[in-house]
C-alpha cells in the first residue's frame, strides 16, 4: 500500500482584491491591482508610502494580530464551508497556521505609555510599572506568539495542539506540507491549513525599507509590483489569508466531498548563504523544486504552469529565473509563469497558502492569472512571464514557489483530477 | 509506508543555561548531594527576579564574526547550542551528513533594542505629532542588521549558515507548547519514515524588559525573593523566567547505528493537547494525555521532570495530577525543572528531554532540586523519565524518555 493521497476540498480567500474566490478570481484575471497608498497610518518620513492593506475592522487602533486572526476567520470559514467537513465548531483534525511573529505594537506601545500611572519614569521600566498596576490581559494573551493558532482552533474546534509556523516568506508553504506530513504519516484524515498575515505597520515599512527590500515607487501604486520587470525594484507588503481544507482521498471519497485538487508533491532545502540572499549558484533553490518534483513522481513535461514566488525585487526575480531554467532545462520555455504579487502584493506569511489557492483556482479555471505591470520585461529573464492579459489554457498541474529570507524555501506541486480511484 | 515505527534516539544534546554550558557541568551541580544553588539576578529586572545566562564564548561555536554580528544574544545562544548538539552527536563539520539533517527551531522573537525602543518613546510621547515623529524616529534610529536579529525564523537561518544544517527547515512559535510540537513533529516523522536524523530545540533569554513586559500585562511573573516553583503553591503563584538554549539530535535506531552512534537515550512518546484553562481543565487534559502513554510506564518508582511555569491554578492542578499518578501504581519522584532553570519557555520542554536523556544515559537520577519535601530522593537508574510541560497560558504535554536496549552514551 502507497502513502495516502492528499486532496484539497476546500479553498477560502480574502485579499485586497476582496473576499472570497469569485471576487478574487474575477479580478486577477482581469488583472485588478490591489496596492494603494497607505491609509491605516501617517506615511510622512517614510520612504515607502504604497501596500495593500486589507481594512482593519476590528473595534479601536489597529492591532496587528487581532487583523490576524480576523482574516485568518474568514478564509477559514469560506473553505470549511466548501468542503462541509465536519459540524459548525469542530473540524476533525489539526490546524497548521502560518503568521509573522507579532510582537506588541507601537500603537499598543504608546496607548501604554501616555499612560498617567508611569509619569515618574521611562522606557520599559515605565510599561512595566503601568501594566503591574493595571489590567492588560488582553494584551497578555493577543502578544503572546501561540495567541493566533490558539484564537483560530478556539473558533474551528481542530483537535490537539495548534502548531503556528513561521519560515518568513515561505510560511504558507510550510503550513501546507506540516498537513500534508500528517496526512501521509495517517496522524489524520483531515487537516486545517491556514496562512494569514495583517501586519502592516509603521515599524514594518521602515524595517524592510532598511533592507532595501520594499519598491519605493510611490506614485503609482498599482503599477509599483511589476516582477520579472526591467524596472522592478522590491515587492509591495500586502496582507491577506487564504485556506486549505486538506484531507486523504480516501476520506474525502468515502464521505462524498468534492476533490478541488490534489496535493501531489512538496520539496524543500534550506540555504547556508546569506540571510536575505540565495546562494549565487541557486543551489538550495533548485533543490527545492528538484525534490517537488521527485516527490510527485514528476519530470519538468508535467508541469503545465508556475505559480512563481515572483515577489518584484531584482535579486528574487532574477535567482528564481535561475533556478528555474537549471531544474527545468529547456523544457521552461514551454511553461507559463505568472506572478500573483503583481496584483495582490506580497502577503509575506500567507502568500504561500494564498497562492496554492489561486493557483488550484487556475487548474479548475483553465484560465492563468496574468503578471501584470509588464511593460518592459527584464531582458535577462527569458520566461513567458503570461504579460499583463489572462491566458486560457488547459491546466493541470501547477509548481507553486515559495523563498524565505533565512534561506528556508519550498516548492509545492498541485494537479487536478486524482489519478487513482 | 511501513508499519513498523522507527524507534527514536536522542544522539546528540546541546544544553546551555544559568546554571552552566554542556552536560558534565550541569550532571556535576544536580548529582552533587546536596541541593543544587541556582543562579538568581534579582537586580536588572527588579523587582522580578530572572535566571541570567552563563557567559558563552561565542566565538567557539559561531567563529565568524560577520554571523556574530548578525545576530543578538537570543539568536547567539540558540546557535551556540545547536553547535553543542551537533558536536555531541559528532556529525558537526559533516557536510554529507548536515545536508540531510532536518531542523525544528522552537522561537520566540528575537531582541529589541531596548535603548531605541526609550528614545522613540520619549520623543513620540511628547511630540504634537505622534504619527510623523514615530516614521522619523523610527526611519533614522532603527538599524538593518537588528531586525533580522529579531526575525523568529532568522534563528534556523543562522544555524543553517553558520553549522551548515540544510535540509528541511521550520520554526514553531507558541511559547512553551513551540517547544512541544518541534520535538513531537520531529518524532512522529522519524517514527514513520519521513526524515531519520533532526536537529531541534529552543533558545530564550530571560534578560529583556520587552518579555518581562508582556509577561506584566498578565500579572504572570513572581515579583520579590527566588524561591522553589512548589513553594508559591499556597501563594496566587506567577513565573521566574529563565534563560537557556537547548538542541538535541533525534535520529531513528537504523540511522544512528549504521553510523556508528550510541544513543543517550529513546524518545518513546511526546503527547500534547489544549484547553481554554477554565479551572480543572489542563488537569483533564493531563489525565487523558497520562492515558495515552500510561501502558508504556513501567509500575513502582517513577522520576518525573515537571517544566511547572509556577502560574495559578495550574501549579496546584498539576500537583493534583503527580498525586494523582500513585493510583495507577506509580510512585513518582518529582524534579522542578523551573526552580533552578525558571521557565525557559521556548526552550522549557526541549531543557526537559535534555535532562532526561542526560539521565538515562548516564544511568541515575538528580537529587531533589529543593527542600520542600514535594520532591523524593530517588535511588537506582531511571528506566523510564516522565516529562510534563504544561504552558504558561496554553498547551499542556507529556513525554516519556526511557532506556534503548543497547549500550548507552553513558557507560563509556
Amino acid at each position: 500500500m502507497g502513502r495516502p493521497v492528499v486532496v484539497v476540498t476546500g479553498i477560502g480567500i480574502v485579499t485586497t482584491l476582496g473576499e472570497g474566490k469569485e471576487d478574487n478570481w474575477r479580478n486577477l484575471t482581469a488583472g485588478v491591482s490591489g496596492i494603494r497608498k497607505i491609509s491605516r497610518f501617517s506615511t510622512e518620513n517614510l520612504r515607502t508610502q504604497i501596500a495593500g492593506n486589507v481594512k482593519w475592522e476590528g473595534e479601536g487602533p489597529y492591532c496587528a494580530p487581532a487583523h490576524s486572526i480576523a482574516l485568518a476567520k474568514k478564509s477559514a470559514s469560506e473553505a470549511i464551508a466548501q468542503s462541509s467537513i465536519g459540524s459548525k465548531g469542530s473540524f476533525p483534525g489539526p490546524l497548521f497556521v502560518a503568521n509573522s511573529p507579532a510582537e506588541t505594537n507601537w500603537d499598543q506601545r504608546m496607548a501604554i505609555y501616555d499612560d498617567v500611572a508611569g509619569a515618574d519614569s521611562v522606557g520599559y521600566e515605565r510599561l512595566i510599572k503601568i501594566a503591574a498596576a493595571g489590567d492588560l490581559t488582553h494584551y497578555y494573551s493577543l502578544f503572546q506568539f501561540g495567541c493566533i493558532a490558539e484564537n483560530l482552533a478556539d473558533e474551528f474546534g481542530t483537535k490537539g495542539q495548534p502548531i503556528s509556523v513561521t519560515t518568513a516568506c515561505a510560511s504558507g508553504a510550510t503550513s501546507l506540507q506540516l498537513g500534508v506530513e500528517a496526512i501521509r504519516r495517517g496522524d489524520t484524515d483531515a487537516a486545517l491549513c491556514i496562512g494569514t498575515d495583517g501586519e502592516i505597520c509603521e515599524e514594518m515599512v521602515v524595517r524592510f525599507n532598511l533592507l532595501s527590500a520594499l519598491s519605493t515607487q510611490n506614485d503609482d501604486p498599482q503599477g509599483a509590483s511589476k516582477p520579472f520587470s526591467k524596472a522592478r525594484d522590491g515587492f509591495v507588503m500586502a496582507e491577506g489569508s487564504a485556506t486549505l481544507v486538506l484531507e486523504s482521498y480516501d476520506s474525502a471519497k468515502a464521505r462524498g466531498a468534492k476533490i478541488l485538487g490534489v496535493v501531489r508533491g512538496a520539496g524543500e532545502r534550506a540555504d547556508t548563504f546569506h540571510r536575505t540572499r540565495s546562494k549565487p549558484d541557486g543551489s538550495a533553490i533548485i533543490d527545492t523544486i528538484t525534490r517537488s518534483m521527485a516527490d510527485a513522481g514528476m519530470s519538468p513535461t508535467d508541469i503545465d504552469h508556475i505559480n512563481a514566488h515572483g515577489t518584484s525585487t531584482p535579486e528574487n526575480d532574477k535567482m528564481e529565473y535561475l533556478a528555474l531554467s537549471a531544474a527545468l532545462g529547456s523544457d521552461l520555455d514551454n511553461i507559463p509563469i505568472s506572478s500573483n504579487k503583481s496584483m495582490i502584493g506580497h502577503t509575506l506569511s500567507a502568500a504561500g497558502t494564498i497562492e496554492a489557492a489561486i493557483s488550484l483556482m487556475t487548474i479548475h479555471a483553465g484560465v492563468i492569472p496574468p503578471t501584470i505591470n509588464c511593460l518592459e520585461q527584464d531582458p535577462n529573464i527569458l520566461m513567458d512571464v503570461v504579460p499583463n492579459i489572462k491566458r486560457t489554457q488547459t491546466v493541470n498541474t501547477v509548481m507553486s514557489n515559495s523563498f524565505g529570507f533565512g534561506g528556508q524555501n519550498v516548492c509545492l506541486i498541485f494537479s487536478g483530477e486524482p489519478d487513482q480511484g | 509506508m511501513s508499519t513498523e515505527k522507527s524507534e527514536v534516539w536522542v544522539t546528540g544534546i546541546g544544553l546551555v543555561s544559568s546554571l552552566g554550558e554542556g552536560l558534565d557541568t550541569h550532571w556535576a551541580q544536580l548529582t552533587s548531594g546536596k541541593t543544587p544553588v541556582p543562579s538568581v539576578d534579582t537586580e536588572h529586572q527588579s523587582p522580578y527576579p530572572v535566571h541570567p545566562i552563563v557567559e558563552l564564548d561565542i566565538a567557539a561555536q559561531i567563529p565568524k564574526r560577520s554571523d556574530q554580528r548578525q545576530m543578538g544574544p537570543w539568536q547567539h545562544l540558540g546557535t551556540y547550542a545547536a553547535g553543542l548538539a551537533l558536536d555531541d552527536a559528532g556529525i558537526a563539520h559533516d557536510a554529507d551528513l548536515l545536508a540531510k539533517t532536518n531542523l525544528i527551531v522552537a522561537a520566540g522573537g528575537g531582541e529589541r533594542d531596548i535603548e531605541v525602543d526609550t528614545a522613540i518613546m520619549e520623543k513620540v510621547s511628547t511630540s504634537d505629532n505622534p504619527g510623523v515623529e514615530l516614521n522619523a524616529s523610527l526611519s533614522t534610529e532603527l538599524r538593518p542588521t537588528l531586525f533580522l536579529a529579531q526575525l523568529s525564523n532568522l534563528m534556523a537561518g543562522n544555524i543553517s549558515i553558520v553549522h551548515g544544517v540544510t535540509d528541511s527547515s521550520r520554526t514553531f512559535m507558541g511559547e512553551e507548547t513551540a517547544g512541544v510540537t518541534a520535538i513531537e513533529t520531529a518524532v512522529a516523522q522519524i517514527q514513520n519514515g519521513q526524515g531519520d536524523i533532526f536537529l531541534v530545540g529552543g533558545a530564550y533569554i530571560a534578560e529583556r524588559a520587552d518579555l518581562i513586559m508582556l509577561m506584566e500585562f498578565g500579572h504572570a511573573l513572581w515579583s520579590g525573593d527566588h524561591g522553589s516553583v512548589w513553594s508559591r503553591e499556597d501563594t496566587e503563584g506567577g513565573m521566574i523566567m529563565g534563560s537557556a538554549g537547548a538542541f538535541l539530535i533525534l535520529e531513528s535506531r537504523t540511522h544512528a547505528q549504521a553510523r556508528g552512534a550510541k544513543p543517550h537515550a529513546r524518545i518513546n512518546k511526546v503527547v500534547s493537547d489544549r484547553c481554554t484553562r477554565q479551572a480543572g481543565a489542563a488537569r483533564k487534559v493531563a489525565d487523558s494525555l497520562l492515558e495515552q502513554i500510561c501502558d508504556q510506564i513501567p509500575e513502582g518508582p517513577l522520576p518525573v521532570l515537571s517544566g511547572c511555569s509556577g502560574i495559578q491554578p495550574q501549579l496546584a492542578e498539576e500537583r493534583g495530577f503527580f498525586d494523582s499518578l500513585s493510583e495507577r501504581g506509580f510512585d513518582p519522584s518529582i524534579r522542578g525543572v523551573t526552580t533552578l532553570f525558571g521557565n525557559t519557555m521556548e526552550a522549557q520542554f526541549p531543557v526537559n528531554v535534555a535532562l532526561a536523556s542526560l539521565a538515562v544515559s548516564r544511568g541515575a537520577f538528580f537529587d531533589p532540586f529543593d527542600n520542600t519535601g514535594v520532591e523524593q530522593n530517588f535511588s537506582g537508574k531511571p528506566e523510564c523519565i516522565l516529562i510534563s510541560t504544561w504552558g504558561h497560558w496554553r498547551g499542556e504535554a507529556l513525554g516519556l524518555v526511557d532506556t534503548p536496549d543497547v549500550p548507552l552514551r553513558g557507560d563509556d
